[in-house]
C-alpha cells in the first residue's frame, strides 16, 4: 500500500511545488493568484493584459465580468483583491468602505451608430441626440437634422430609437453625456444606469443592441466604442464643446481626459472641455483598498496588486489598448495614477517606494 | 431487510422534488417580501409604472402580467391551426401508418431545438418580414414573439392530442359509421367530444410551457416596459423583463423582479393544476 501510494505522493509534491513553490517572479517573491471582478465593457482589454502579465510576471489573475456594481459589492465585502468599475465611487459610497484608490486602466466611448442606406457621414449635436431619445425629434427628415447635415439625403421616415434593456455603464456615460447637454434631458430623465426611455424598442447587451440596429432601417442606437469598432457599424460624428464634429477614435476618445483632471482621477470626462475631444468618452477604473492588509493578505500578494497595476499604466500595455479597440490614458493620467498608487500600503508602510 | 432499504432510498429520492419546489417557493416569497411591503401587494399587481428614477423607484408588474398573457394567448390561438391537424392527421386519419409516424418523429423533433435558435430564426428571418409587410416599423414586438412561440409550443400540443384522439373507443367510432356518418362526421360528433377534455387539456399544458419562454420572447418583443396598446406594439414579458434587468439590479428592483417571479411561478402552477384536472376527467370519460 505504502509502496503504491509513494510515486503518487512524490508525483502531487511535485506538481504542488512548481505551482507554488518553484515559481518565482522578476522579482524576489514568489508568485501570486490575484482575483477581481466588476465591469465587463474593459473585459476584453483585461483578458489581454492579465494573460500578458502572467507570462511577463508569473502571477495570475482571475477576473470575473460581473458588472461594475458586482464588483465593488465584491471589494466592499472584501472578498477579491481588486474591482473594475466603469463608475467611479461616489462620496457617499466612499463613506461606506475603508479608504480606496482609483486607478484608471484605459478610455472607451460610446458611440451613436445608426442604419441608414447610403449614409456614410452623419453629423449630430448632443441636443438633438437628446430630443431623438425623448421622441420629440421624431422624423429623419426634421429639419434640425438636416440643418446639421446639409449634403445628405433624409428619408421621410420615422426614427427608432434603440436602448439598452438591461443596467450598463454603457447607458451612464450616454446618459450622463445628454444630462450635462440637454436641460431637457437633466429633468425629465436624468442619467443612470437604467433610465426610463420613452420611445423605442430595447435589446439586451451592446451585442443586442447593435444587432437590433444593423437589421433595422431608419434605427438609431447607443453603443459600446470597442463593439462598435470591432464590428464597424457606421456611427455618427458628434460636435463636442469646441464646435468640432468628431469621430470616434481611439486618439479623440484620450484627448477627452486631455483637460483638467482632480488628482484622485474621479470624474466625468463626458463633454470634455478640450480640442479635438470626442464628447462621449470615458475611464474605466481598477479600484483597490489604501491599505492593503485586509482579509489576511499577504504582503506578496499586495506587492502584486501594485504590479499588476504599475503593468497596465506602462507604456507597452498603453500602447496596446487601440489594438484591442481602446483608447490610452493620456501622460498626465498615468503620472497621476502612478504617484496615488504610491499612497497605497501595507501596514501602514508604502508598498511602492 | 433489502427491501426495506430499497424503500427508503427510493422515499428519498422522491422526496427531492417537493424539497426543491418548497426552496424554490421559500426563497421567492422571502425575497420578494421587500417589494410587497414596499408597494402593497394589490398595488405592485395593478401598477404598470415601471421606473428607475433614483429617490422614487416604481415598480409594477401589470405591464409584463399582460405582455404574458397576450403572447401566450396568441400563440395558443395561431397554434391550434399548426397542431390540431397535425394530431387528427397522427391520430385519426392515419392512425398507426409510417407517414404517421414519421410526421410525429418530424413535430416532436421541434421540442428539442434550443429556444434560441427559435429566437434567432425570429429576429433575422420574421422580424424583416414583419418589416417589410408594414405591421410594424420596428419588426419587433408581441406578434413577432407570439408567431414563434406558437411554432414552439406545437410539438407539445400536437403530440399529445395525438395520443388523446388514438385514445377513442373504436366502438363508438363503428357504430357512427354503421349509422351511415361520413368521416368528418366521426370526427366532430364523436372524436371530438370524447377526446375533447384531453385535448383541451394538452393545450393547457402547451400554454404552461409558452408563459415561461424566455429566451425568445426576449430577443422578438422589443423589450419596453409599457402595456402594449396593440399586438403589433413593443412590450416585455415577465419572464423577459427578469432575464433582461436581474443582472444589474439590487436592492428594491431586485425584490420586484423576484415578486415578478413568484407571480409567474403561481400562474404557471395554476395553469399545470388545470391541465392536471382536465386530464383525469378525460380518463373518466
Amino acid at each position: 500500500m505504502k509502496k503504491k501510494f509513494l510515486p503518487f505522493l512524490t508525483m502531487t509534491l511535485a506538481i504542488v511545488m512548481m505551482s507554488c513553490g518553484g515559481n518565482k517572479t522578476n522579482g524576489v517573491r514568489e508568485a501570486q493568484e490575484l482575483s477581481g471582478a466588476g465591469a465587463t465593457f474593459p473585459l476584453p482589454f483585461y483578458n489581454a493584459v492579465f494573460e500578458n502579465f502572467s507570462q511577463v510576471n508569473g502571477d495570475v489573475v482571475a477576473y470575473g465580468g460581473i458588472g461594475s456594481g458586482g464588483g465593488v459589492r465584491n471589494l466592499r465585502d472584501k472578498i477579491v483583491d481588486f474591482a473594475g468599475s466603469d463608475a467611479f465611487l461616489t462620496d457617499k459610497e466612499m463613506a461606506d468602505m475603508d479608504p480606496v484608490v482609483h486607478i484608471p486602466t484605459c478610455m472607451g466611448a460610446v458611440v451613436v451608430a445608426y442604419n441608414l442606406d447610403g449614409v456614410k457621414d452623419l453629423m449630430l449635436t448632443g441636443e438633438v441626440i437628446a430630443d431623438i431619445f425623448a421622441g420629440e425629434i421624431k422624423m429623419w427628415n426634421d429639419r434640425r437634422i438636416a440643418a446639421l447635415n446639409p449634403d445628405v439625403i433624409l428619408p421621410n421616415e420615422a426614427i427608432i430609437p434603440v436602448f439598452r434593456s438591461d443596467g450598463s455603464g454603457t447607458t451612464f456615460v450616454f446618459t450622463d453625456y445628454l444630462t450635462k447637454v440637454s436641460s431637457m434631458w437633466k429633468d425629465k430623465f436624468g442619467a443612470g444606469k437604467s433610465v426610463n426611455f420613452p420611445t423605442g424598442q430595447a435589446a439586451k447587451g451592446n451585442p443586442g443592441v447593435a444587432g437590433v440596429i444593423s437589421n433595422t432601417r431608419y434605427s438609431i442606437g447607443y453603443v459600446g466604442s470597442e463593439y462598435a469598432f470591432a464590428q464597424n457599424i457606421p456611427y455618427a460624428r458628434i460636435k463636442n464643446t469646441k464646435g468640432e464634429f468628431v469621430l470616434p477614435s481611439s486618439t479623440t476618445i484620450s484627448a477627452a481626459a486631455s483637460g483638467v483632471i482632480p488628482t484622485d482621477t474621479r470624474c466625468s470626462i463626458t463633454n470634455a472641455d478640450a480640442a479635438g475631444a470626442y464628447p462621449i468618452s470615458t475611464f474605466t477604473w481598477l479600484i483597490i483598498y489604501k491599505e492593503q492588509n485586509y482579509s489576511d493578505r499577504s504582503k506578496e500578494q499586495a506587492e502584486a496588486t501594485i504590479d499588476l497595476l504599475k503593468y497596465i499604466l506602462s507604456a507597452q500595455v498603453q500602447n496596446m489598448t487601440s489594438e484591442v479597440n481602446y483608447a490610452p490614458l493620456p501622460a498626465k493620467a498615468r503620472e497621476l495614477s502612478m504617484k496615488n498608487l504610491k499612497t497605497v500600503t501595507y501596514n501602514g508602510v508604502a508598498i511602492l517606494q | 431487510m433489502s427491501d426495506k432499504l430499497y424503500k427508503i432510498i427510493l422515499f428519498v429520492a422522491a422526496l427531492v422534488m417537493p424539497v426543491v419546489c418548497g426552496g424554490v417557493f421559500y426563497a421567492l416569497v422571502t425575497d420578494a417580501y421587500e417589494a410587497f411591503d414596499y408597494f402593497g401587494f394589490l398595488n405592485f399587481l395593478t401598477s404598470s409604472e415601471w421606473s428607475y428614477t433614483e429617490g422614487n423607484e416604481q415598480y409594477g408588474a401589470l405591464s409584463f402580467i399582460t405582455g404574458t398573457l397576450m403572447t401566450t394567448l396568441l400563440a395558443l390561438i395561431f397554434c391550434i391551426p399548426l397542431s390540431l391537424p397535425v394530431a387528427l392527421f397522427v391520430g385519426e386519419y392515419f392512425k398507426g401508418t409510417k407517414i404517421a409516424s414519421v410526421l410525429s418523429t418530424i413535430t416532436d423533433l421541434l421540442a428539442g431545438i434550443p429556444s434560441i435558435i427559435y429566437g434567432l430564426w425570429g429576429f433575422y428571418t420574421l422580424r424583416p418580414i414583419m418589416i417589410s409587410l408594414n405591421i410594424s416599423p420596428q419588426g419587433s414586438g408581441v406578434l413577432t414573439a407570439s408567431l414563434v412561440l406558437a411554432i414552439m409550443i406545437v410539438p407539445y400540443a400536437a403530440s399529445l392530442s395525438a395520443e388523446f384522439i388514438k385514445m377513442v373507443p373504436t366502438d363508438l367510432k363503428e357504430s357512427a359509421y354503421s349509422l351511415g356518418a361520413t368521416h368528418a362526421e366521426v370526427i366532430r360528433k364523436v372524436v371530438f367530444p370524447v377526446a375533447g377534455s384531453g385535448i383541451f387539456s394538452s393545450y393547457i399544458l402547451a400554454i404552461g410551457r409558452a408563459l415561461g419562454e424566455t429566451m425568445t420572447v426576449t430577443m422578438l418583443i422589443g423589450n419596453t416596459n409599457n402595456i402594449p396598446n396593440s399586438i403589433t406594439s413593443t412590450g416585455n414579458s415577465m419572464a423577459s423583463i427578469i432575464a433582461n434587468q436581474f443582472g444589474e439590479a439590487d436592492g428594491l428592483r431586485l425584490s420586484s423582479l423576484i415578486a415578478i417571479g413568484l407571480i409567474l411561478f403561481l400562474i404557471t402552477a395554476l395553469i399545470n393544476m388545470i391541465g392536471k384536472v382536465m386530464i383525469k376527467r378525460a380518463r373518466i370519460v
